[in-house]
């Protein structure tokens, strides 16, 4: 079954956190580089996408913990999968293989669940980040014309990695955590040059960032703005994640979920963070607040972003399946 | 899948959204930051003075703009760099960035700048089917993947919608393609069917306006969702000047265009009436226009404007009332108006009523030329209109300089003395002869030393006749160092004339950067002929001090950013860039050998054949009418201008053409050739023997990957490829005769005639290089007998194979012309001479190289660095610091 005809009958349920789930495992730098790594010049402890190659297994069992959790989707563990993001590191020429491999394990356990329950299928995300760099804003304050990446030079890492994760088998690309709308549209125009010259017509999912109280993306476009700069592809859905939790994000989504014609999605934070950076809400108080999404009709696509793990999930999960999804206006 | 975004109505973003609903009445697009519209938002770019220029985009959105038009298409600019980052200024702007842009331009390497640097959903202004459909639909492709709507023009292959039925079938054939081929959202088209002048008193435009609001109700009512925007203000263009008419007829038209159902458009809300507000009797008059109720409507109106204004508009039916005003005014009119019917008898009787035949020259002529001075400085009167006036003006003078003669005492008193040239080594004049005229006409005694002039000539007269400034012009690049040299003679004899630079390959940032340091007096650069006039104003007042240290420090400042640029550019060594070269695969190419080999000669040719072959837009630049050929002649602004000028030229050519006055010659050749060494191309006779080796350049500016750095060599096959290439080479000259008729009109005091000759035969020339060109292509060497291309698509270079010419950007080498003239006998054969720093003689030649292979392309050798130079010395066989001084203009720093 493809996701298109599973997104017209049920809300579909996106993983948690990946960055929450790998701490638990403690992996100190020798982990982080294993074997092949072990001569690289820079400290490579923290490069998460790393652990695809260096630590298979424990990525494996983070995406089937989603699964066994009730996700219908989950993420490939590729967020930072790009040139750009992965100079930090000293690994641009990884970039490729970290995204291929990443999507191949994600891909074999959610082809091993959908094996063994054929009623319930499930479908593999490629994750595309941000980035670490801003192509509409200045890191500069005393030079405000300056850019420190350009549309091009988005444009040309972002697809490399869409080549990747297609090549390893995604069933959706996913451009997420949003702050700067022109980041996503270079990945926008990547992804539409990748479906023109293979001939495919992968489904997209957009999620932007609404970074604070201000409701307005971090490069300040409000909810509107934001919906009408990225609607000119056909998308499977748009939606937000992170920054802020259930709570802080609702108003956005009711505007979003009124103005758009695609289907929607949300993957708020676990609550905000405390004093200490960490995200205290516990599943139940989360599945409370998602549950007024649900009774509104807001979303076709719910899940998690940071400090949210399997029982977050398992709690979502276990709503959702008590509510409709929403209905998505017909064209006319 | 989720159906894709299907509100049927247009909206955009900036920071904010703007949904274009129906309710919406109107969008009005702010247009000051506009560097075509703005002459001050122009002058705050080019001064790199961005502050004030966003402050123009912030008064825009605090006066109510509801998108930004951002325009940077202006010859001097770099469009490019100029839109990124005036676009990432704005981006840092929140109180601007909050409405949508506008990305206007007509290169789409602008626009696609644009797209790239802006996160809202922009619009695009413009395309159009004017480059045909595979262009249309390339680009309309990449506006919908960057996210923007789009504005198209109603315009085609064959020119600029201007009726009805041309609006909508370019509309309706645009919309299809756009929406069943490209898959564009038809919402986010916004068609432009053209607002053009009304009431201009020529018949064919008496349906602008209905045309416009029938076209607009059609594409509402049959394209479904599309949308319509115009510029407004275009349409009373013809009564600039009464602001009264002129913004009745503004609102008038606004609003019954919006009732047609445009919904967007461009309108300076300062030109704007209330529509209620305007006086009755007024309103119906401009109605009666817009509408075409009647065949007096536009005369009606005329009238009426006078009424309004009180200021008088003649128009065609009145053309001999000037004749009854009184003597003062005639002759300014005839001034003004260029026409010289009647200005001897105007003259005589002022010349009875004064006490000296000088006091007429003094008193009326000059009192009609200041008149003529204004009406040019403040941009109302076009160049082709003074050089009119100056015809006018010499006649007036040729009439009275007897009587001035036989009066001991009489001098014409001038406002100062100027010395013209162009200097040694370089022969064009046209532009030198326009400044020189339209000096004239302000009261200037001009000394003209002609073409060629050494600098010891120029020195000479300049102390001898205390000439108070100095004029250089040249058209070629080695006359900027021509330039350079005199400046030192000049400060080495310790004059102290100011200098001034003009001409084609001149600029303020050579002028600056090379001339200026030499000379410790002043130097300026001006560009056009209206700014000599003020310029030398300025430095022959009593007190021009504070001036002169004006341009100076102007200079020395621009000097200093144009070094301390930021924009460094990357260079790769020659010995890489061969690497890089333009790849063709010789073995699968075919290699075609010309009919015949060897050099032929025309000696007598049917110069009216050239009639078909002209490319006019050229021309009309030559006299600061800027445009393209033929939409120029409709153009709002220089239209009738264009029109006039143009219809002066097919006398002069009819005239050129019936009584033969030019001569048309040629002489060319095609060889057996082969690339050797990477760069060099050696040109064999039958036998194998080397008879010329061309020395081509090559690109050196760092490329992305895959874009390979050219030389001109790259397009013949190498000799160890085993392949045997082809080239050829020619000279074509319509000069011959040129000089004499061009004197006789100096002699008839007609020096508009004298400079049209000579622009006409350098049109002739560059008709005959095409012709040729495409003789050569489908007979003498027949690489492409199957060829069939219009005019338009000779002078757009649709055909296969390229003939660059010596000194222009493919190979900027002129020595290359040497080699040229020594492999064809030019001058034995044909009698055009290369003068000492290669300019040809007569000026109205072409020469250059053909080659055939289909790949061949033009392009621009830009900068290259010190190794080419040194390589290329030993090549040539010359010292490096010769090399330097040919090549200077194409070293990096």
């Amino acid at each position: 079954m493809e996701i298109i005809e599973a997104i017209g009958k049920r809300i579909l349920v996106l993983d948690g956190a990946m960055g929450t789930m790998l701490q638990r495992y403690n992996f100190t730098e020798e982990d982080f580089r294993g074997e092949r790594f072990k001569n690289h010049p820079s400290s490579l402890k923290g490069n998460n996408d790393l652990l695809s190659l260096t630590q298979p297994k424990a990525i494996a069992e983070v995406h089937r913990k989603y699964f066994e959790a009730g996700a219908d989707i989950i993420e490939t563990n590729t967020f930072s999968g790009t040139t750009i993001a992965m100079a930090d590191y000293n690994m641009e020429d990884l970039v490729y293989e970290l995204n291929y491999e990443s999507a191949r394990i994600a891909r074999y356990v959610a082809t091993e669940f959908t094996n063994s329950n054929p009623e319930k299928p499930r479908f593999v995300a490629g994750s595309i980040g941000p980035t670490n760099k801003t192509a509409s804003m200045s890191p500069d304050v005393n030079r405000p014309e300056y850019r420190a990446i350009t549309f091009e030079e988005l444009r040309v890492a972002y697809k490399q990695q869409v080549e990747a994760l297609v090549d390893g088998g995604v069933d959706v690309l996913l451009v997420e955590t949003i702050f700067d709308t022109l980041n996503a549209k270079a990945a926008l125009f990547a992804i539409e040059e990748v479906k023109e010259a293979r001939q495919i017509d992968i489904p997209i999912m957009v999620s932007g960032t609404i970074t604070d109280a201000s409701g307005r993306t971090l490069s300040g476009q409000t909810v509107e703005a934001f919906l009408t700069s990225i609607s000119h592809i056909p998308l499977l859905s748009v939606g937000f994640n992170c920054a802020l939790g259930a709570e802080q994000l609702k108003p956005y989504m009711q505007r979003l979920s009124q103005e758009t014609e695609f289907y929607t999605s949300a993957h708020p934070n676990a609550g905000l963070p405390n004093a200490f950076g960490e995200y205290d809400q516990t599943p139940k108080q989360m599945q409370a607040l998602i549950e007024d999404y649900l009774k509104d009709e807001l979303v076709n696509i719910i899940g998690g972003c940071c400090g949210t793990n399997p029982m977050h999930i398992k709690a979502i999960a276990d709503i959702a399946q008590n509510y409709q999804p929403r209905k998505i206006k017909v064209s006319g | 899948m989720a159906n894709t975004d299907c509100k049927k109505h247009l909206s955009l973003s900036g920071l904010e959204p703007l949904m274009i609903t129906p309710e919406r009445n109107f969008i009005n697009v702010g247009e000051r930051t506009n560097v075509t519209g703005s002459r001050k938002f122009l002058r705050l770019i080019k001064e790199d003075n961005y502050d004030e220029a966003l402050s123009v985009a912030r008064d825009q959105v605090e006066g109510g703009a509801q998108i930004l038009d951002v325009n940077m298409d202006e010859g001097m600019l770099d469009g490019k760099y100029a839109m990124i980052k005036f676009l990432n200024l704005i981006a840092s702007e929140p109180d601007i960035a909050r409405i949508p842009l506008m990305i206007d331009s007509s290169k789409w390497e602008i626009i696609e700048a644009g797209l790239q640097v802006a996160q809202g959903k922009c619009v695009v202004n413009s395309i159009s089917l004017k480059e045909g459909e595979a262009e249309f639909i390339r680009q309309a492709k990449l506006v919908k993947r960057y996210g923007a709507a789009v504005i198209v023009m109603a315009f085609d292959e064959q020119g600029q919608a201007d009726t009805f039925e041309r609006r909508i079938k370019i509309c309706e054939r645009s919309y299809k393609i756009l929406v069943n081929v490209v898959g564009f959202p038809p919402q986010d088209i916004i068609f432009d069917p053209n607002i053009f002048p009304v009431a201009t008193g020529m018949d064919e435009h008496r349906l602008n306006a209905l045309d416009f609001f029938n076209a607009t109700q059609w594409i509402r009512e049959n394209l479904p969702h599309a949308n319509v925007s115009g510029g407004v203000s275009n349409v009373s263009f013809s009564f600039r000047g009464n602001t009264t008419v002129r913004e009745a007829i503004n609102s008038a038209f606004l609003y019954h265009a919006i009732r047609h159902g445009m919904n967007l458009g461009i309108v300076n809300p300062t030109m704007l009436e209330v529509y209620d507000e305007i006086p009755k009797d007024l309103l119906l008059r401009v109605e009666d226009v817009l509408f075409d109720r009647h065949a007096e409507a536009t005369e009606r109106l005329l009238d009426f404007s006078e009424t309004v204004k009180g200021q008088k508009k003649e128009h065609a039916t009145k053309v001999l009332e000037w004749r009854n005003k009184s003597l003062q005014d005639r002759i300014t009119y005839s001034l003004v108006k260029g026409i010289d019917a009647f200005i001897i008898e105007d003259v005589e009787e002022a010349r009875l009523a004064s006490i000296k035949p000088i006091n007429v020259i003094e008193g009326h002529l000059m009192i009609g030329m200041n008149v003529v001075g204004d009406l040019f400085g403040s941009g109302k009167m076009f160049l082709p209109q003074v050089v009119k006036s100056a015809r006018v003006m010499k006649k007036a003078v040729a009439h009275l300089q007897p009587f001035i003669e036989a009066e001991k005492d009489g001098k014409q008193e001038f406002s100062g003395k100027i010395l013209m040239a162009t200097v040694k080594g370089d022969v064009h004049d046209i532009g030198k002869n326009i400044v020189s005229v339209v000096l004239g006409c302000n009261n200037y005694e001009i000394i003209d030393l002609g073409v060629m002039v050494p600098p010891e000539k120029i020195i000479e007269t300049a102390v001898k006749e205390q000439v108070d400034v100095i004029g250089l012009s040249g058209l070629i690049t080695p006359s900027l160092d021509e330039m350079v040299s005199l400046s030192k003679a000049m400060d080495k004899e310790n004059l102290t004339i100011p200098l001034i630079i003009g001409g084609a390959t001149t600029s303020k940032a050579h002028t600056s950067v090379k001339i200026a340091p030499n000379y410790g007096h002043t130097v300026v650069h001006v560009n056009d002929a209206s700014r000599a006039v003020t310029v030398v104003g300025n430095l022959l007042q009593k007190d021009n001090k504070v001036y002169k240290e004006q341009i100076r420090e102007a200079y020395d400042k621009f000097r200093a950013q144009f070094l301390t640029r930021g924009k460094q550019k990357e260079y790769i060594a020659i010995e890489d860039a061969r690497k890089y070269k333009f790849q063709i695969d010789w073995n699968s190419v075919e290699i075609v050998k010309p009919e015949r080999l060897g050099v032929q000669v025309i000696n007598d040719f049917d110069i009216t054949t050239l009639d078909a072959y002209i490319d006019w837009s050229p021309f009309f630049r030559s006299w600061d009418l800027h445009g393209k050929y033929p939409d120029i002649l409709c153009d709002a602004i220089v239209g009738q201008q264009a029109q006039e000028l143009f219809k002066d030229a097919q006398v002069l050519l009819k005239r050129v053409f019936d009584e033969k006055l030019l001569k048309a010659k040629a002489v060319f050749g095609l060889f057996p050739a082969n690339s050797v060494n990477d760069d060099d191309i050696e040109v064999y006779d039958e036998n194998e023997t080397i008879k010329a080796t061309f020395l081509s350049l090559r690109q050196q500016l760092k490329k992305r990957d895959g874009v390979p750095n050219i030389a001109l060599a790259d397009f013949i096959a190498p000799k160890n490829s085993e392949k045997q290439d082809y080239i050829g080479a020619f000279c074509v000259t319509t000069g011959f005769g040129t000089q004499e008729l061009a004197q006789q009109f100096e002699a008839d005091n007609d020096d508009y005639n004298a400079i049209m000759i000579k622009a006409l035969a350098d049109r002739l020339a560059e008709a005959f290089a095409e012709y040729l060109h495409k003789e050569v292509r489908t007979k003498h060497w027949n690489y492409a007998q199957n060829e069939n291309l219009t005019n338009e698509e000779l002078i757009k270079e649709s055909y296969k194979g390229i003939r660059p010419a010596p000194g222009y950007p493919a190979c900027p080498d002129h020595l290359e012309k040497a080699t040229l003239w020594r492999l064809l006998k030019v001058e034995e054969h044909i009698g055009v001479v290369l003068t000492e720093n290669l300019a040809m003689w007569p000026a109205a030649s072409v020469s250059g190289y053909y080659f055939a292979n289909p790949e061949a392309k033009y392009f621009g050798l830009g900068k290259i660095t010190e190794d080419q130079l040194l390589d290329y010395s030993k090549r040539r066989n010359i010292g490096l610091e010769d090399a330097r001084k040919w090549l200077s203009p194409n070293l990096a720093d």
